[in-house]
């Protein structure tokens, strides 16, 4: 009789592990039920309020991200005050009285006076006065500085472009008589230049041949754009009542419409990541307009500026954990996140980001609109494009 | 003479191998640039094969179901999930190298017929460590036993009919509890876990502790024939003499469902491992199928032609075995077609049935329990010849192979038998499902894991996998009122627009002409592919009717139409 039985060997004994599926039948079901307990426990640990930043005087009109330091954030007000904030610290590390509409660029700041100032960004040593290189130019609406050179745009009737020490521009640009309202660099492909007017265009300049290349007329005016950090042709509009997302090469056709905005929205910025944006509307029940947003270089924290004379500081995902994670905490937020991806399309799964703060700033993710875009209503918007 | 199938071995080996998939060729290095400086080459280059087999095991997803068209994301999404779904079969199958053990295995010497070796024979033959896995105990007084292993293979739970019951841990022989319930005993079972018993005792179930105290008496399930606890949804299902199938939620403590099973007193239940249905017999020979989300079966088969008698269902959910009155045992194929696959006649009908791990299937049949084996885990039990037979001290009133181990345990009228069965238990457990040798940490996260991932009771259905395949029905449902909603379908093809030409190409009739063009394109394209379909059809109807004449084609044969 030649005859062997099952006996382990419990000297070597570690936890074994067999994959095995008809060891595991409800595997399927197991997930969901962890899908399910995943979402309760999103909602449960959703608290995105970390702080606001007070001070200011005035409803805060602009805010802007410096490109090297996390923590530093310089605010304008539309008294005319430029503060400039540490949000590790949450404290104010500088404050630059302008007097005027400030609008704030990086370091440039623009006045009603007709002027453009440059500042440096650290507090000045003792006994020295505030410094700042003095730009003489037309009324000027909008500013942003180039992405590597040291150039910017200012924009007002015209774009202009301008050099740093230099009193005129090297060159504008204008199509037709437009007063433009906002002007943006493009990330990527640095050499071209995006500005909304009035007149409901969206115009696309390329600043080495120094001319406008095309524009698109929609039906309503974009208040700002945005361009996409990682992807080089795409840039978000901020209609009235719309988010538009736009191919630089056909212009015909957004990409992708936004809809379901109760009111105008005012401002919207991409995460650094290139895969969701924040959108910043009017709300009307309410008193306080939310006028500016910015999401941090570290696409974890958005902070918009509101007629509160404050700043807030919320977290980009509302139940996310700060800090340093272990590694077994971060293998269970990265398996949720999967998890939550794969059953998004149950009724009882709501998908991940949808937290509404407040009314006020809405965060969803890029791949997911407010609406299905159907090729009708996509074309809907778009009044004609012009080369 | 020929000797019973092996349990134990494999398919034979290596047949069919695959080469492993390579993403990136260019990282498959050249056997010629892999000379080393004594000019020696690799003699077996590239990535080492793995058997079909094993590939096929770990693959989920069902490729011959037929999609809708969709778009041309989602295909390419799916697309992507299929080839990373055959990456990551191939690396499961590979890392199956790492498991520690090897099933067990009974041959008899010179062509001896596996089925006359003998208990006896066996314990000589074999370690003392498995040989003390064989007792008896002799336990006349209280009546016949019926018994329960726990879901680990390391506890047993027993009770006799005339109200003793009993838990141990059975490999080291301690005694946990030793009660007697003054009461008649129907059927016992661990809970998930070996601190819980249920007792179905004659009037009402009862829970205990595994120290014997009484923790709950529940006087809702009056008259408890047999009990049947579904681990995954920390369920305890309930039979009872007045034709009820109540669901209780050992978790909660609520009872889920009570359904009423229309069909008399109900005294034989099984459960399918896989889906965690319910099988009842019942006794005009039919086979139901319920789900506590359904107040309805959800299938009705028919067995046999008396009453049914016993049913067992093996642990992947394929196979079923039922017998009855009629002294015939059948083996039923549960995916797919509710067929029966094999038959067998008894001597003396079968009362009891269970399958093990690795599918063997075991019969009490009076005092004589048989057990047949297949030709490996996922093969039915070929009922020609019995693997191995035991004649006990008594009639069989309960069966149950240890979970992880080669044993059999059988209730009888004398006592409890503990028999060696090589082949039968499942030789590589997962430790962080049910671990035999878990100390009790081990054992407190599991049973918090465990909870946090239950199973909600209402998803039980006939497919426990329905829930990851792609939701056909919504989507085509969503695509008609899409339709309606719209007035048109968006996803249907354009019609061709001519493209606008110059140099007078452009004309009215020039334009007319394009049309037509591609219109006719289309139509012959159609008419060809329905050509090619008829003639598939005439081809498959002519091989069916090949086969069905036989062998001996007669003249008429050219009159078949």
């Amino acid at each position: 009789v030649k005859v062997k039985m099952l006996s382990w060997n419990l000297d070597n004994y570690i936890v074994p592990r067999n994959y095995d599926p008809t060891l595991h039948p409800f595997e399927v079901l197991q997930e969901y039920v962890r899908v399910l307990n995943a979402t309760k426990l999103e909602g449960v640990f959703a608290k995105p309020f970390l702080a606001w930043l007070d001070g200011h005087r005035d409803g805060v009109s602009c805010l802007a991200k410096h490109p090297k330091s996390l923590a530093t954030v310089p605010s304008g007000v539309c008294d005319g005050e430029v503060r400039i904030w540490n949000l590790t610290q949450l404290k104010c590390i500088r404050i630059i009285q302008e007097y005027v509409l400030a609008f704030v660029g990086l370091l440039f700041t623009v006045g009603d006076d007709k002027t453009v100032k440059q500042w440096k960004i650290d507090r000045p040593g003792y006994r020295e006065g505030e410094e700042a290189i003095t730009y003489n130019i037309r009324k000027d609406t909008g500013i942003d500085h180039h992405w590597k050179e040291a150039v910017f745009a200012t924009c007002g009737q015209q774009l202009d472009i301008w050099g740093k020490q230099r009193t005129n521009p090297i060159c504008s640009m204008t199509w037709r008589f437009d007063s433009i309202s906002s002007g943006k660099f493009n990330a990527i492909k640095t050499l071209i230049l995006e500005s909304c007017t009035s007149n409901r265009n969206i115009v696309l300049y390329d600043m080495k041949q120094a001319t406008p290349l095309k524009k698109v007329i929609l039906d309503m005016r974009t208040n700002t754009i945005c361009w996409n950090p990682t992807e080089a042709f795409v840039f978000m509009a901020a209609n009235d009542y719309n988010v538009f997302t736009f191919d630089m090469c056909a212009l015909d056709t957004p990409v992708m419409v936004h809809m379901d905005h109760v009111s105008a929205v005012l401002d919207v910025d991409y995460s650094p990541t290139g895969k969701e944006f924040v959108f910043a509307n009017k709300s009307q029940s309410r008193e306080q307009r939310v006028i500016c947003v910015k999401w941090t270089s570290d696409s974890k924290y958005i902070m918009y500026g509101s007629d509160e004379m404050n700043i807030h500081l919320w977290k980009a995902n509302a139940s996310e954990k700060l800090g340093v994670l272990t590694s077994q905490e971060k293998a269970a937020k990265y398996y949720n996140q999967k998890l939550k991806e794969k059953f998004q399309h149950h009724p009882h799964i709501q998908p991940t980001e949808q937290c509404i703060m407040k009314e006020e700033v809405n965060h969803i993710k890029h791949s997911k609109p407010g609406s299905v875009p159907i090729v009708s209503e996509k074309k809907k918007h778009i009044v004609a494009v012009v080369k | 003479m020929e000797t019973a199938p092996k349990p134990g071995r494999d398919v034979p080996p290596k047949k069919d191998k695959l080469q492993t998939k390579r993403k990136k060729p260019r990282e498959w290095k050249n056997p010629e640039s892999q000379r080393s400086l004594s000019g020696a080459q690799d003699p077996f280059p590239g990535p080492a094969p793995v058997p079909v087999g094993v590939v096929q095991k770990f693959c989920r997803i069902d490729k011959s179901r037929k999609l809708p068209r969709s778009k041309a994301k989602t295909r390419s999404r799916l697309e992507v999930a299929e080839a990373e779904e055959e990456e990551t079969s191939i690396k499961a199958a590979r890392s199956e190298l790492l498991l520690a053990e090897e099933p067990g295995f009974l041959e008899g010497e010179d062509g001896e017929d596996t089925a006359k070796i003998c208990q006896a024979d066996i314990v000589e033959a074999v370690d003392i460590a498995s040989a003390a896995k064989h007792f008896d105990l002799n336990l006349r007084q209280f009546g016949p036993y019926r018994l329960n292993y726990s879901r680990t293979g390391r506890h047993l739970a027993f009770g006799g009919r005339r109200g003793h019951v009993a838990a141990l841990d059975w490999v080291t022989k301690k005694l946990m509890c030793e009660i007697n319930v003054m009461e008649a005993v129907r059927d016992i079972r661990f809970l998930h876990s070996e601190a819980l018993l249920a007792v179905a005792q004659n009037r009402w179930l009862h829970i205990y502790d595994n120290q014997g105290i009484e923790l709950h008496c529940i006087r809702r399930c009056d008259r408890v024939t047999r009990l049947e606890f579904l681990p995954f949804h920390f369920l305890l299902a309930t039979a009872s003499e007045t034709g009820f199938l109540t669901y209780l939620d050992v978790s909660v403590g609520k009872i889920v469902a009570a359904l009423n099973a229309r069909a008399g007193r109900l005294d034989v239940m099984s459960q399918n491992p896989y889906n965690a249905v319910i099988h009842l017999g019942h006794s005009n020979g039919t086979v139901s199928l319920w789900s506590p989300a359904m107040k309805e079966p959800l299938a009705k088969i028919l067995c046999h032609r008396g009453g049914v008698r016993a049913v067992a269902v093996d642990s992947t959910g394929t196979y079923m075995a039922t017998s009855g009155l009629d002294h015939q045992l059948k083996i039923f194929d549960l995916r797919g077609t509710y067929q029966p696959l094999s038959t067998r006649t008894l001597p003396h009908g079968a009362g009891h049935l269970a399958f093990s791990q690795r599918g063997l299937l075991v019969a009490g049949m009076g005092d004589v329990v048989n057990i047949w084996a297949g030709q490996g885990k996922a093969s039915p039990p070929s009922l020609e010849q019995p693997y191995l037979t035991h004649r006990l001290s008594g009639p069989v009133h309960g069966l149950q192979f240890c979970p992880f181990e080669d044993v059999l345990g059988v209730g009888h009228s004398g006592g409890i038998t503990s028999m060696l069965v090589p082949g039968a238990g499942e030789p590589n457990f997962d430790g962080l499902e049910s671990n035999p040798y878990r100390s009790r940490k081990q054992r407190q996260e599991w049973e918090v894991k465990a909870l946090l991932e239950k199973v909600p009771a209402e998803l039980i259905c006939l497919d426990p996998r329905a829930l990851a395949e792609v939701d056909v029905i919504s989507l085509e449902q969503g695509k008609k009122e899409r339709i309606e909603r719209l007035g048109y379908d968006p996803e249907a093809k354009a019609p061709f627009q001519p493209k606008p030409k110059q140099k007078g190409r452009s004309s009215t009739a020039s334009l007319v002409k394009r049309k037509r063009k591609v219109m006719d394109e289309e139509h012959r394209d159609k008419v060809r592919q329905s050509l090619q379909q008829q003639q598939q059809q005439q081809q498959q109807q002519k091989e069916a009717k090949a086969k069905s004449t036989g062998a001996r084609p007669s003249a008429l044969d050219r009159f078949v139409c």
